[in-house]
């Protein structure tokens, strides 16, 4: 066990950036176009990691302790994260809300870092990031508390043995609605259509990608490939949810759990190809909406 | 069937929460039909005693004065009047879906504290006080007269949900009483808002203040 | 005891000496130098006692015919005296060569009497042993801080400052008065041993004149109106005092007259978890919208104290409910917020009061740019945000942590209404870690980050010696609590145990829970801060012997940018504070641009308190018109002053013969 979840993590470690490849490619085949190669985020962090860095004068060692910070963040998150039954690595009881807090500090990293450029358009990036992380966060809570809730436990690892095969007849109803609240946060925590579009050319329109106009080399690849871990991370809290565990043997416990994985990324790709970004004052509504549906799963689990 | 119970209230709360975020008429009133139509479904899954007949009857007429007949009276309404599209709402719509909730969560905690003696799933009373709650709550926080009216048909929703889940079969035909004032009501309303709509350049209620020297 | 009655004294000495030396830098010398070694005393008892178990006990025969001189220090009180005697020789330090500068033109003497006098009281609060003596301290506690605070008198707002303060904290003094009459109308004794043993029996309005009284002292929404005010005119280093250590005492007054009421009943649980909630909310929403760094830190309390009070309501609900571990976390996670708050307030506070000294004011529209002229106050003040959103390796996530696992384990009971309460908990406070790191990224990013907004900030520089050192201890004592969590909160139980009295079944479980969670924390912050060490190193590496140029920052193809150009305070939070207009009131007013070549246009937005403004500054004023109507009563004839004895004599003999 203790070496699946070790392979569970290179899995992670290794396989995020081809999450945002199965996006792109999915958008691409939609709009009848051929597309990136399916590996280019790969390309690009290579690319990016034999670069140099220009930095603006202005800015500090907090510019630069932001990616760093981030990743880091964003890596120890991982750690407590489980993936289709296999428990996480490190598994301790309220690692759930530290998972929670460690992706707080990784965006208190880009925020700051994102401030330090003294740049009008990254304080805007900032400060839409801050607002609608700050309404994310207690829908994101309320989805896993209908885990602590049903399970009995406080540990991700412990927690996400369910659903196991036979729950989806028992409790249907609960985890639609968890899987689509996971979702909603999902799109809105890594800067998805449709609360941010990370294609756009227009900065005026950006959160995420406005954050980071100024980082360049090792610094961007470093924050791409957070962006990427973070997105592996919330696909597996959205997977664990839809695809039940215990299928009978670990291997097809964990192949349903990676097909779930392409399917989420594939989910992400028709949701940017059929909708267009929301207006920015309509972002809190969709978030208020993810809340509504945790606990709407958590009165219909708790009577 | 439990599941399927299950999911139908979940979806008529559902159902209230998108009554309660919806930014347009046209949305509205899509999310008041599909109540109705959630409401016409439940007589069947509720297995009552009677005939099927009876049954498939009583479904029948709720989906279709709830699910059909009155939005299409509405979407009449807002045609002929050329009643612009926005809610125009007093409480902001993110704060109508928190209180909605705050509704819901209200709700639950008088179901436990009433303890009535529910032949249904569990979720039926809740959904019907919270069915209540939402209605009541567009009546008060929206401006416009046909968003009013929709209130009171969620209210009205409640109010035989409540009924269906305490008395599947007894009072039936109270409900239907009901259903036909209401009905009246509609129809009422519906003649009436056109013929203001004509008079005068608004169906602001905001604006019905102006009357009152 | 010793060693708490030494450090007493020499706090009391340094009190005395500092007004004799005169308003120099003699006087600055002895003031702070008997309340940082009084402070260091205390601290050193304290420790010692938490370690120890048990209870000191120390008493004095007094003449005074209600009360006796008796003082004791057990668990409870230890826990509070920490942050006290923390903050109090933190303040010596900072204040001490704060005022370094303005010897002789201000009465220093007079200004540390105070403070000296200030900290002692508050210390001596925990440790009353006796109601009479409890009143006698919260008193002197009340008044001599409006003194500290008006340092700056000249200045009409630190006046009125000063009088909310005072009005606020003798309303709740009246309550406490209130309340233990009746305590010694019931028991016929205030002894505090006598009380324990529940010789009042329960009570709902004794409940809610603790509740009032201890609350307009804590900051409790609605009675919080003072803190604003008082903070930001008050020097820093008493307003790191008063919000670390001052405001605690609220939270104790609460915990220990509930040891006198009996075992708390559900809806004692409910009431604390609703206020707050309420609290923690309303706090950080307003401290997001401010304008001045130290006015948000003043709000940002407001919150702090709102998530000690709903970590009390999860243990009282734990306890009522007979969740035994949520009844543990909860306790545990108040008493730990209370030191940690301490440590990361004083932090914040104490590095504004550098930015202050440094930059010429704490408008954070003025600021911007520090963190290259003021390199040691930006890593406090960046430690000191970190903790204080609950992000780890700080200790703000201990707390949170605790009181999260708190409501979990009554969420996982699924017991109806008190897993509803849980529910409404979690999502409270993830609501309030987002907002907190809204609000501090705001502090941080736009004071400390960036260009200068103004030429006092471009000119800014670090504070010399106690005043530039202080901040940096305390944040990174701030680390170290976070990194010590498991030790403290061990060392916090036999405290949580005295407020719970008896715990129902599962105590120990929660206890276990805590620990291993805590143990886990701790070690995932120390795998986090190596991560970042790997991280840092492996960056070096990659960019050594590649170019690496500075440049401007990317302006988006505009040729003249300027440092007004940034968001400022306002827009930063505007996506807020546009969202949540119902709550804050937020006041707008905007000179549009007009014509195709607008010649200027100007946007001014403002937060106002309105609690302040329709509810306290109401209540404020009639209270001053009843008392300017007693001044009919003093005419200072002394004829008239002896028919008022007169009077009251004969209504004596007629109440008493009659």
């Amino acid at each position: 066990m203790r070496a699946l979840s070790a392979v569970n993590l290179l899995l992670a470690l290794g396989l995020s950036p081809l999450l945002l490849g199965i996006i792109n490619r999915t958008k691409a085949v939609i709009s009848g176009r051929s597309g990136r190669p399916l590996l280019q985020v790969y390309f690009d962090l290579a690319k990016l990691l034999g670069k140099g860095a220009v930095y603006s004068r202005t800015t500090t060692w907090v510019f630069k302790a932001g990616p760093i910070v981030g990743l880091a963040a964003v890596l120890a998150a991982l750690a407590v994260l489980p993936l289709g039954g296999v428990p996480a690595l490190v598994a301790f009881p309220g690692d759930v809300f530290v998972l929670v807090a460690f992706l707080g500090l990784a965006r208190f990293a880009l925020i700051c870092g994102a401030l330090d450029t003294g740049s009008s358009f990254e304080g805007m990036g900032a400060s839409r990031e801050a607002a609608f992380s700050a309404l994310a966060e207690p829908a994101l809570l309320l989805a896993l508390l209908v885990f602590v809730s049903r399970t009995g436990t406080y540990s991700l690892s412990r927690m996400y043995v369910w659903p196991g095969a036979g729950d989806w007849l028992a409790s249907g109803p609960v985890l639609i609605l968890v899987v689509i609240a996971l979702f909603i946060l999902l799109l809105s925590e890594n800067s998805r259509i449709p609360v941010d579009d990370p294609n756009t050319h227009l900065e005026l329109t950006m959160i995420h990608e406005v954050m980071v106009l100024d980082h360049g080399g090792p610094d961007l690849a470093f924050i791409l490939y957070a962006a990427a871990l973070k997105l592996w991370l919330f696909s597996a809290l959205v997977v664990g949810a839809a695809v039940p565990t215990g299928l009978g043997s670990p291997l097809l416990d964990e192949l349903a759990m990676l097909a779930g994985m392409g399917m989420c990324a594939v989910a992400v790709g028709l949701v940017e190809s059929t909708m267009a970004r929301l207006r920015l004052p309509r972002v809190p509504q969709l978030l208020t909406a993810a809340g509504a549906f945790a606990a709407l799963a958590l009165a219909i689990l708790g009577r | 069937m439990q599941l399927w119970l299950d999911a139908v209230f979940v979806l008529i709360m559902l159902t209230n929460l998108s009554l309660l975020a919806a930014s347009r008429m046209r949305l509205i009133i899509r999310a008041a039909a599909i109540q109705g139509v959630l409401l016409g479904l439940l007589p069947l899954l509720f297995s009552l005693e009677g005939s099927l007949a009876a049954n498939l009857g009583f479904s029948a007429f709720v989906l279709g004065i709830k699910g059909l007949g009155f939005p299409w009276l509405l979407t009449r309404t807002c045609r002929r009047v050329r009643i612009t599209p926005e809610i125009e709402p007093y409480i902001g719509y993110n704060f109508s879906v928190i209180l909605g909730i705050v509704g819901l969560l209200v709700s639950l905690w008088l179901e436990h504290r009433l303890d009535l003696p529910v032949r249904v799933s569990g979720l039926s009373v809740s959904a019907a006080f919270m069915t209540i709650f939402s209605g009541f709550l567009l009546v008060v926080s929206r401006k416009k007269a046909v968003t009013q009216v929709i209130g009171y048909l969620a209210a009205e929703n409640g109010i035989f949900l409540f009924g269906l889940s305490l008395a599947p079969h007894g009072p039936m035909w109270l409900e239907l009483c009901v259903l036909l004032d209401i009905f009246v009501a509609v129809f009422v309303m519906g003649i009436a808002i056109h013929n203001i709509g004509r008079e005068f350049d608004s169906v602001d209620i905001g604006a019905v203040d102006s009357l009152k020297d | 005891m010793g060693l708490f009655l030494a450090s007493l004294a020499v706090l009391l000495a340094g009190a005395v000496l500092a007004p004799m030396a005169g308003r120099g830098r003699a006087a600055n010398f002895f003031g702070a130098t008997g309340a940082f070694l009084g402070s260091l005393l205390g601290l050193a008892f304290a420790c010692l006692q938490l370690a120890a178990g048990g209870e000191a006990l120390w008493s004095a025969p007094w003449a005074m015919p209600l009360g006796r001189l008796s003082l004791g220090v057990d668990a409870l009180s230890a826990v509070f005296l920490l942050p006290t005697f923390i903050l109090g020789a933190a303040a010596a330090l900072s204040g001490h060569s704060a005022l370094k500068g303005q010897a002789g033109r201000r009465p220093l003497g007079a200004h540390w009497f105070f403070v000296n006098v200030s900290i002692a009281a508050t210390a001596l609060v925990p440790a009353a042993r006796d109601g009479f003596l409890f009143l006698v301290v919260w008193e002197v506690m009340s008044v001599a801080p409006f003194f500290a605070i008006t340092l700056r008198d000249e200045d009409s707002r630190v006046r009125h400052a000063g009088w909310v303060y005072l009005l606020a904290a003798h309303l709740g003094a009246a309550c406490l008065v209130a309340l233990m009459a009746l305590f010694y109308a019931r028991a016929g004794s205030l002894d505090f041993a006598l009380l324990a043993g529940g010789a009042a029996g329960p009570s709902v309005a004794l409940f809610v004149l603790a509740l009032v009284g201890c609350g307009a002292k804590a900051g409790f929404v609605p009675f919080h109106v003072w803190l604003p005010e008082a903070h930001p005119a008050a020097p820093s280093h008493v307003s790191a005092f008063l919000s670390g250590a001052l405001i605690k005492t609220g939270i104790y007054g609460l915990m220990r007259i509930q040891t006198f009421l009996g075992a708390p009943e559900a809806w004692q649980g409910y009431l604390l978890l609703a206020l707050g909630l309420t609290t923690a909310l309303f706090g950080i929403l307003f401290a997001l919208a401010q304008r001045d760094v130290k006015r948000l830190l003043a709000y940002s309390s407001v919150e702090n104290i709102g998530l000690i009070l709903t970590a009390i309501g999860l243990g009282y609900l734990g306890l009522a409910k007979g969740f035994g571990a949520a009844a543990c976390l909860g306790l545990a996670a108040a008493l730990l917020h209370v030191i940690n708050h301490a440590l990361m307030k004083g932090t914040l506070f104490l590095a504004a009061g550098s930015v202050l000294h440094g930059a010429g004011g704490t408008i954070i529209d003025g600021l911007g740019g520090l963190g290259r002229r003021m390199p040691a106050t930006t890593v406090a003040f960046a430690a000191g945000a970190l903790a204080i959103c609950g992000l780890p390796p700080g200790n703000g996530l201990v707390a949170e942590l605790l009181m999260l696992l708190s409501a979990a384990t009554q969420a996982a009971g699924r017991t109806f209404p008190v897993a509803l309460a849980a529910w409404g908990a979690v999502a409270g406070l993830a609501l309030v870690a987002g907002l907190a790191l809204f609000a501090f990224t705001k502090a941080f990013g736009l004071s400390f980050l960036g260009e200068p907004r103004s030429p006092a900030a471009a000119g800014a520089h670090d504070p010399a010696g106690g005043e530039r050192a202080a901040p940096l201890i305390l944040a990174g004592l701030c680390l170290a609590a976070g990194l010590c969590a498991p030790l403290l909160f061990q060392a916090v139980l036999p405290a949580a145990a005295i407020v719970a009295r008896t715990y129902p079944a599962g105590a120990a479980e929660g206890a276990a829970l805590g620990t291993a969670s805590l143990t886990w924390l701790s070690l995932a912050a120390v795998g986090l801060i190596l991560l970042v060490a790997a991280l840092a190193f492996v960056r070096s590496r990659l960019l050594a012997g590649r170019p690496v140029g500075r440049g401007l920052t990317w302006d988006c193809g505009y040729l003249a940018p300027s440092p007004s150009m940034q968001y400022s305070s306002g827009s930063f939070a505007a996506p807020m504070t546009g969202l949540m207009r119902p709550v804050l009131r937020t006041e707008t007013d905007l000179a549009a641009p007009e014509g195709i070549f607008p010649a200027r246009a100007a946007i001014e937005s403002e937060t106002p308190d309105w609690l302040l403004e329709s509810v306290s500054e109401p209540v404020f004023g009639a209270v001053a018109r009843f008392c300017d109507a007693l001044k009919a009563l003093q005419h200072g004839r002394t004829p008239i002053y002896i028919l008022y004895i007169l009077a009251t004599l004969v209504a004596l003999l007629a109440w008493r013969l009659g």
